[in-house]
C-alpha cells in the first residue's frame, strides 16, 4: 500500500516540530491496545508466571535436602550440554535452582510476547491499512509506536511484578532480580521488534525476523555457556538472555547488569523512533521485491504448498535441530536423573519403565509429538484463515471442489506432521549417536495421536469456522497435560484424556499396535466427518 | 433464447435475518443483466447461492442449466466471478494469481488476450498481494475473468475503486464479452454503468425482486416531468389521471405525470396552446431512488442482512 503525503500548507513543516504534539493521542491508543489485547496479554503473562512459580514446589519435592541440591548443582556445572540448554547454576538454593531451570525460558516467552505485541500494534496496523485511518485523527506521528511500546512495557512490568511477588518467599531480592531480568529481556525485544518493523512491509516477516534474532540470542548464550561454567564468555554477554544469567538472581545479585537492559531498551527505542521518523506510513526500508509476471501454479494443491512451504521448512529445521540438541543431552541428563529417585519416577511416567536413557528418549519423543500437534493444528487452520480472509471464496468459484481445496492443505498438514516427526527422530538418534531404528520408531509412533488432534481441528473447522480456534485449546491442553502432568502426580485417568497417553512408550517399551490402530482410525473418522460437514455448510467471509 | 440463470422463490436466512425472501431472477443467455438494489438487499447473497458457496433454504436455482450447489465444479468451469472486494495472497504476484485462476477454470489463458487486458487495464503484474491498491486488486480479478474463455461472467460491484478511465476500459470489456456471445450478470451501484451496459435489469429489495425488465420497460413505470408555457389558461390538468405535483403559476405549468398517462396531458396542453415545452424522461436515478426509498421505509430492519 502506498501512501505519500504532500504538504499543502504554504509553510513547509518540519517532521521534528511540535514535540508534545507528536505524542498526541498516545494515552487513548494505549488504552485501545490494552483493550484489544485484553485476553492475550493476561493469559500469556499468567501462564509464564505460573511456569516460574510452580517450579520451587516441584524442585522441593524432588530435591528435598540441601545435600541433594548441592550434589545436583555440582553435577550441573560440569556437564556442558546441560549448561548449553539451561545455563550455569550459581546457587543451590531453591530460588537459585528455579532461576537456573526456568529463567531463560520464561525470558524467551516474555520476548515472544513482546515482539508479537509490538508488531501487532505497529506494522500489522500499517499493513492492514488501519493505521491510515487512525493517523488521520488527532494522533501524533510518534503516538502509535509509543503506545505499542508502552503496551509491551505494561505487560512486561506485570510479569516482572508477578514473578517478584510470587517468589518473594524464597528471598525477596533474588525474586526481584529474576522478575526484573525476565521483564528486561522482554522490553529489550520489544524495542528490537520496533526496529525490525521499520524494515519490512509484512508484519509476518517482521515477527519472523525478530523471532530469528531471539533464536540467535539463545544460540549465543548456549554456545557461550557450553564453553564456560560461570556465564563469563563474551558470547553469553552478547545475548540479552545471557545478561539475565549474569544478573545472578539468588547468588549475590549483580544489580548493575540490569542497567544493560535499560541501556539496550533506550538505545533501540531511540533508533526505532529515528527510523520511523524517516519513512512514510505503510512504507518500509526493505521494499517488497516484485514477483514474476506470469505464474506456473496450476492446481489448488500447488497453491496450498506454495502458501505452507515456508512453515513446513521452518518446523522441519526446528525439529531436526532440537532433536540433535536433545539427543546430545540424553546421556548427561540420564546420568543426572538416574541419581534421584523422584525425577527418575517422573521421567518413567513420561517415558516408560525401562532403562533411564530409553525412558528419557521416549519422553523427548513424546514432547516432539505434542509439539507436532501444534504444527498440525496451525496447518489445518490455514483453511480457516483462507476462508475468513475472503481468499477462499473466489478460489472456490473456479473449477475447484471444496474437498480438493481442503485436501491440498490437509495433505500438507498430515504429511508434514510425519515429516517433522521423522526429522526429530533422525536428529535425536544423530545427537544420541546410536539406536537409529528404535528412536525413529519412537518418533513415528506419535503420528496417530498427532493426527487425532489434527482430525479434531478438521472436524471443528468443517462444522463451523467459529469453532475452529477450539482446536488450539485442545492441542494446548494435551501439551500441558503431557508436559507437567507427570510431575504434578495427575492421575492416570486424566492423563488418558490426551491421545498421547495411549501411545506405547518407545524405545524400550513394548510396541502395542492396538491403541495405535484405534487412534489412527479415530483420526481418519474425524477427518472424514470434518470434510463431510465442510461440504454441506455455507462458506463464510 | 435459453436462460443462463433462473431463480425462483429463493429463501435464505442467517439466524434471524432473512437475507432472501422469495427472490426471482431470470437472465437470458447472451444478455448483460443489471442486478440492482440498496445495500443489504440480498444481491451478494443471491450471487453466492448461484456460485454454490451458500446453500439456499428453499426455492429453485439453475445456472447454465445445472444445480449451483450439486454441480458446482462443472458449473464453475464455465463461469468467471469478480467479487467487490478482492483479497490476494501477500506473497503471490498479480500475474501468478491471474494464471492460477485461468488454469483452475480448466485451461491456460490465451496469451495475447491476457497481455492485451493487462495492457489496457494498466496493471503491473509483478507486484505482490498487499502492495496493490484497492483498484489494482480489482484489476487483477477483472483481467483473470475477462481473459478466460467462459460462458457466464458474474460481476459483483466489480469496479469499486477503479478510476473513470479504467471504468471506461471495463465497460468496453463487458461489451466485447457480450459481442462474443457471453452472458453477464452485473451487480452495480454505478447507474451510468448500468444504463450504458445492461439490456435488462432486476431491482431487488428486502430479499425480493420488485422490478425486472428492460430499461425502457421500467421507464414506463415512472413519471415524466413536464414544464410548459401556455397560450391560454391551463384547463383541468389537475383532474387528469396520473398527474402529480402540479404547480400552476399563471400560464406556466410544472407537473409530473405517469409515463403511460402522457397522452391525455399532452392533449390538454395543446388545447390551451403551447408556447414552449420541456419534457424530461425519468432518470435512472429517480427510478432507483423511488425503489430504494420505498425500501428504506418498508424494510428498514432488512438493512445489514448480509453477513460480512
Amino acid at each position: 500500500m502506498t501512501a505519500t503525503t504532500t504538504p499543502t500548507s504554504p509553510t513547509p513543516f518540519s517532521v521534528r516540530s511540535g514535540g508534545a504534539r507528536q505524542l498526541a493521542g498516545t494515552g487513548t491508543l494505549l488504552r485501545f491496545n490494552l483493550r484489544r489485547d485484553r485476553v492475550m496479554i493476561p493469559v500469556w503473562v499468567a501462564v509464564t508466571a505460573l511456569l516460574v512459580l510452580s517450579l520451587p514446589g516441584s524442585l522441593e519435592s524432588v530435591y528435598s535436602s540441601p545435600a541433594e541440591r548441592a550434589d545436583l548443582a555440582r553435577q550441573l556445572l560440569t556437564n556442558s550440554s546441560l549448561r548449553a540448554t539451561y545455563g550455569p547454576v550459581f546457587s543451590d538454593s531453591i530460588g537459585g535452582l528455579t532461576a537456573w531451570r526456568i529463567g531463560g525460558y520464561a525470558a524467551i516467552l516474555a520476548a515472544i510476547m513482546s515482539l508479537l505485541v509490538v508488531v501487532r500494534h505497529t506494522r500489522d496496523e500499517e499493513e492492514s491499512g488501519r493505521q491510515e485511518l487512525i493517523s488521520s485523527a488527532m494522533v501524533g506521528r510518534r503516538a502509535p509506536l509509543t503506545a505499542a511500546l508502552l503496551t509491551a512495557l505494561v505487560a512486561n512490568t506485570a510479569l516482572a511484578l508477578l514473578i517478584a511477588g510470587g517468589l518473594a518467599g524464597r528471598g525477596a531480592s533474588g525474586a526481584l532480580a529474576l522478575g526484573l531480568g525476565i521483564g528486561g529481556v522482554g522490553t529489550a525485544f520489544a524495542t528490537l521488534a520496533a526496529i525490525v518493523a521499520q524494515f519490512t512491509e509484512s508484519a509476518r516477516l517482521a515477527k519472523g525476523l525478530t523471532g530469528g534474532l531471539l533464536g540467535a540470542a539463545f544460540v549465543l548464550r548456549a554456545t557461550g555457556d557450553s564453553a564456560t561454567n560461570d556465564a563469563s564468555s563474551p558470547l553469553t554477554w552478547a545475548s540479552p538472555i545471557g545478561w539475565l544469567e549474569n544478573v545472578r538472581p539468588y547468588a549475590d545479585e549483580r544489580w548493575w547488569v540490569l542497567g544493560l537492559f535499560v541501556a539496550a531498551t533506550a538505545l533501540q527505542g531511540w533508533l526505532a523512533y529515528e527510523l520511523a521518523g524517516r519513512r512514510d506510513v505503510g512504507m518500509s526500508f526493505l521494499p517488497t521485491r516484485p514477483g514474476p509476471a506470469t505464474g506456473r501454479l496450476a492446481t489448488a494443491g500447488a497453491l496450498a504448498w506454495r502458501l505452507q512451504r515456508g512453515a513446513v521448512l521452518g518446523w522441519s529445521l526446528g525439529f531436526f535441530a532440537a532433536g540433535v540438541a536433545f539427543g546430545g543431552l540424553t546421556k548427561g541428563a540420564a546420568d543426572l536423573v538416574g541419581d534421584n529417585a523422584r525425577t527418575r519416577e517422573i521421567i518413567e511416567r513420561m517415558g516408560g519403565q525401562s532403562g533411564i536413557e530409553d525412558a528419557f528418549l521416549a519422553a523427548m519423543a513424546g514432547m516432539f509429538g505434542m509439539t507436532a500437534a501444534l504444527y498440525v493444528v496451525s496447518s489445518v487452520l490455514r483453511l480457516h484463515a483462507e476462508e475468513t480472509s475472503g481468499r477462499a471464496e473466489p478460489l472456490l468459484t473456479n473449477a475447484v471442489g471444496r474437498l480438493r481445496w481442503a485436501g491440498g492443505h490437509l495433505v500438507i498438514a498430515f504429511g508434514g506432521a510425519v515429516l517433522i516427526l521423522l526429522l526429530s527422530g533422525l536428529g535425536l538418534a544423530l545427537g544420541y549417536g546410536k539406536e537409529l531404528g528404535p528412536v525413529l520408531g519412537a518418533s513415528l509412533v506419535q503420528v496417530p495421536a498427532v493426527w487425532v488432534l489434527g482430525g479434531l481441528a478438521v472436524l471443528l473447522y468443517g462444522s463451523s469456522p467459529r469453532l475452529a480456534v477450539g482446536a488450539w485449546g485442545v492441542a494446548g491442553a494435551a501439551l500441558l497435560l503431557g508436559w507437567i502432568g507427570p510431575a504434578l502426580d495427575v492421575p492416570q485417568g486424566v492423563l488418558d484424556l490426551s491421545p498421547f497417553g495411549h501411545l506405547p512408550k518407545l524405545p524400550g517399551g513394548e510396541m502395542s499396535w492396538g491403541p495405535v490402530m484405534v487412534l489412527a482410525s479415530v483420526a481418519v473418522g474425524l477427518v472424514a466427518a470434518g470434510l463431510l460437514a465442510l461440504r454441506r455448510r455455507d462458506m463464510t467471509t | 433464447m435459453t436462460k443462463a440463470i433462473t431463480v425462483s422463490g429463493l429463501h435464505k436466512s442467517f439466524g434471524k435475518t432473512h437475507a432472501l425472501d422469495g427472490l426471482d431472477l431470470a437472465v437470458e443467455t447472451g444478455e448483460v443483466h443489471g442486478f440492482l438494489g440498496p445495500n443489504g438487499a440480498g444481491k451478494s447473497t443471491t450471487i453466492r447461492v448461484l456460485l454454490g458457496l451458500l446453500r439456499a433454504d428453499s426455492g429453485a436455482a439453475q445456472i447454465l442449466g445445472r444445480d449451483p450447489w450439486a454441480d458446482a465444479v462443472e458449473v464453475h468451469r464455465r463461469i468467471a466471478y469478480v467479487p467487490g472486494d478482492v483479497t490476494l495472497w501477500r506473497n503471490l504476484s498479480g500475474g501468478e494469481v491471474i494464471d492460477l485462476y485461468g488454469r483452475l477454470r480448466g485451461g491456460a489463458l490465451d496469451k495475447s488476450r491476457r497481455a492485451d487486458l493487462i495492457d489496457r487495464f494498466e496493471l503491473d503484474p509483478t507486484k505482490k498481494g498487499r502492495t496493490y491498491s484497492k483498484g489494482n486488486r480489482q484489476k487483477v480479478a477483472l483481467v483473470a475473468a475477462f481473459a478466460s474463455d467462459v460462458d457466464l461472467l458474474i460481476l459483483d460491484e466489480p469496479t469499486s475503486g477503479l478510476d473513470p478511465l479504467m471504468e471506461e476500459v471495463f465497460q468496453r470489456c463487458v461489451e466485447e464479452a457480450r459481442d462474443r456471445g457471453r452472458t453477464v450478470l452485473l451487480s452495480s451501484h454505478i447507474l451510468s454503468e448500468v444504463e450504458e451496459l445492461c439490456d435488462r435489469v432486476s431491482i431487488i429489495r428486502g430479499g425480493r425482486t420488485v422490478e425486472t425488465g428492460s430499461l425502457s420497460d421500467l421507464r414506463h413505470l415512472t413519471r415524466t416531468s413536464i414544464t410548459a408555457e401556455l397560450a391560454g389558461e391551463p384547463n383541468g390538468l389537475a383532474r387528469l389521471p396520473g398527474v402529480h405535483d402540479i404547480d400552476v403559476q399563471g400560464r406556466r405549468v410544472q407537473l409530473q405525470v405517469d409515463s403511460d398517462k402522457l397522452d391525455a396531458v399532452l392533449r390538454s396542453l395543446t388545447e390551451s396552446g403551447v408556447r414552449s415545452l420541456r419534457s424530461t424522461p425519468p432518470t435512472l436515478e429517480e427510478l432507483f431512488l423511488r425503489h430504494y426509498q420505498d425500501d428504506a421505509q418498508a424494510d428498514a430492519p432488512a438493512e445489514g442482512a448480509l453477513p460480512r
